[in-house]
């Protein structure tokens, strides 16, 4: 019995020292960003470094705001991935709902090849895509942005709700064209209603793959005042290599990754669901 | 199943609802590796004032003779497989943690979720101040402990660049391997554990035994989506060393965008795609096969 005890007194001990590692490991690089953005000039250039600030500022964050737009940036960003997350939704939902439910001719074939394009790098994409764009003069355009994004997202949003589909009981739809509903009729007004919880799901992911993308926004927009934030924030630099602005990046890297800090503590369990989803049953 | 309608009217609503998706995936993804391929037997740069003359395959015996090809692709492997290798290992252990039960499950699950969720560019910044050689919290930590006696100059050296961008890497991907093993691990019955104990085995021979066989469907799939991204990695190198020192840690795609975009070299870029693409789906489609044979043994076994 004592065996037994000590065995699992030991156990304790270093799951709880693996616990505070990991949380160490995941956070820290985070939390460095917030410290440093709050300190001034002085504090962050001090050798030996000086960890927590004596004299917090906000200075960082006003230069950013004051000599940069960087409300403008974050407004664009969250323009475009609301607006891909919207479309990719509205495209994505159907498609998914016939995969599901209606037999089509070349079905597995379809989502053979809906699967392999989740494993396309985008830099392989960017030369073929900035050729239409010039053709069709829509580069420094958010439609640049929106398009790709949402094709980018289709193939997990695709993959989620068909699996979600999958598990709604038939019944139901063979009701409803029963009583005479159009595929469309009952898709709008007796599935969407019930798909809510995993459109949530579906979009969140959307809406951070469309946050975070950067190749394309950085070949496909080059006028300053339409840039997302990852760019804006990479292109932070000074007038020299010796005056690198180190505060106002990252106050700036704090800025950009403060909407998906707050996305993943509210919707942890969603973004859990939709990614083993998306990566399993696919 | 009652169906009131004709099936030849299902299929043709079911093509309805999946066409525009279908069109703009291969608007976006299946195009420009088409295009690609087209564009890879011209030569496009500015010798040509970029008007496109065919080129046969000469933009491929090019590229055999191209030292900058091939280093940026032995960088891109040397990358790909630490990371995957160390991200794969550290995946594991942090999704067995995430097994166990212990109050603040949850919250450690979320903290775990946080670097896959923030956006690569902005984090390799926050990584490049912290393996700055002067002011880097880093190197500072390494100097209070007593582990180095003189700042080290991460991003400035050939290998330790290597080694930063694969710490940054390791530090943003690996909770997508831990979320994805995790779902694997909660998949398998506590009995077999039980049953397995009885019988005097010890954990470690019950994670040899029981968990590795059970998880390899999910560590094969997480291998798959992680060696694809890492070989096409692009920000993250971009932000943190843009390919240096002395192009030491220039990648495959670094080296397709400053083909593209720095040297307006069209017709090689494409090709430097074409020959990327082939090496993703040789690879991935070897992976495949390998999935599908453990998923057969999986289900003859049970």
């Amino acid at each position: 019995m004592n065996n037994v005890q000590s065995r699992s007194l030991i156990f304790k001990v270093i799951l709880t020292g693996a616990i505070g590692l990991i949380a160490l490991f995941c956070l820290a690089p985070v939390l460095w960003q917030v410290l440093t953005s709050l300190k001034t000039g002085q504090e962050i250039l001090a050798i030996p470094n000086r960890y927590w600030p004596q004299h917090y500022t906000l200075d960082n964050y006003t230069v950013l705001f004051t000599d940069r737009p960087f409300l403008r940036y974050i407004l664009n960003s969250g323009f475009v991935s609301l607006a891909s997350t919207g479309l990719c939704l509205s495209i994505g939902t159907p498609a998914a709902y016939a995969l599901a439910r209606l037999r089509l001719w070349g079905q597995q074939f379809i989502l053979a090849g809906i699967l392999v394009v989740t494993l396309f790098p985008y830099v392989l994409l960017f030369l073929g895509l900035l050729e239409i764009l010039q053709a069709l003069k829509l580069g420094n355009n958010y439609l640049a942005l929106i398009v790709p994004y949402t094709a980018i997202n289709l193939p997990l949003t695709i993959l989620v709700m068909r699996s979600f589909f999958q598990q709604l009981p038939q019944d139901l739809e063979d009701a409803a064209q029963v009583d005479g509903y159009s595929t469309w009729q009952m898709l709008t007004q007796i599935l969407l209603p019930m798909t809510t919880p995993a459109l949530v799901t579906t979009g969140i992911l959307a809406f951070i793959f469309s946050w975070n993308e950067f190749i394309f926004a950085l070949t496909f927009i080059t006028q300053d005042d339409l840039k997302t934030i990852p760019v804006a924030a990479a292109q932070l630099s000074g007038a020299t290599v010796f005056d690198v602005p180190y505060g106002p990046i990252a106050a700036a890297t704090v800025l950009g990754t403060f909407p998906l800090v707050l996305l993943v503590l509210f919707f942890q369990r969603q973004i859990v669901q939709g990614l083993t989803a998306g990566a399993v049953k696919g | 199943m009652i169906s009131s309608k004709p099936t030849a009217q299902r299929s043709f609503e079911g093509w309805i609802l999946v066409i525009p998706a279908l069109l703009l995936l291969a608007l976006v993804f299946a195009y420009p590796i088409a295009r690609a391929f087209w564009l890879s037997l011209f030569t496009e740069n500015l010798g040509t004032r970029l008007q496109p003359v065919f080129a046969g395959l000469g933009n491929f015996g090019r590229m055999a003779g191209d030292g900058r090809f091939w280093q940026s692709l032995q960088n891109t492997g040397v990358f790909t497989l630490l990371s995957v290798t160390l991200e794969m290992l550290l995946g594991t252990t942090i999704a067995l943690v995430l097994n166990q039960s212990f109050r603040g499950r949850g919250a450690l699950r979320a903290i775990v979720l946080l670097p896959w969720a923030l956006p690569t560019a902005v984090m390799a910044l926050a990584w490049t101040w912290i393996f700055n050689d002067q002011y880097g919290v880093l190197n500072d930590v390494l100097l209070r402990l007593g582990l180095v006696h003189s700042s080290i100059n991460w991003l400035g050296e050939p290998s330790l660049a290597m080694l930063s961008l694969v710490v940054a890497d390791v530090w943003k991907t690996t909770p997508f391997i831990s979320i994805i093993l995790l779902a694997g691990l909660q998949s398998i019955s506590p009995d077999l554990y039980e049953a397995h104990a009885i019988d005097g085995a010890s954990p470690w021979q019950s994670f040899r035994k029981i968990t590795l066989p059970l998880l390899m469907p999910q560590i094969l799939i997480a291998l798959v989506f992680r060696f694809a991204q890492a070989f096409g990695l692009f920000d993250l190198v971009q932000v943190m060393t843009g390919g240096g020192p002395g192009g030491s840690t220039e990648t495959v795609s670094l080296y397709i965008y400053a083909t593209i975009m720095r040297y307006l070299d069209f017709g090689y870029g494409a090709a430097l795609v074409v020959v990327t693409f082939s090496l993703l789906v040789t690879v991935v489609s070897l992976a495949a096969r390998l999935l599908r044979k453990s998923a057969n043994l999986l289900l003859s076994d049970e």
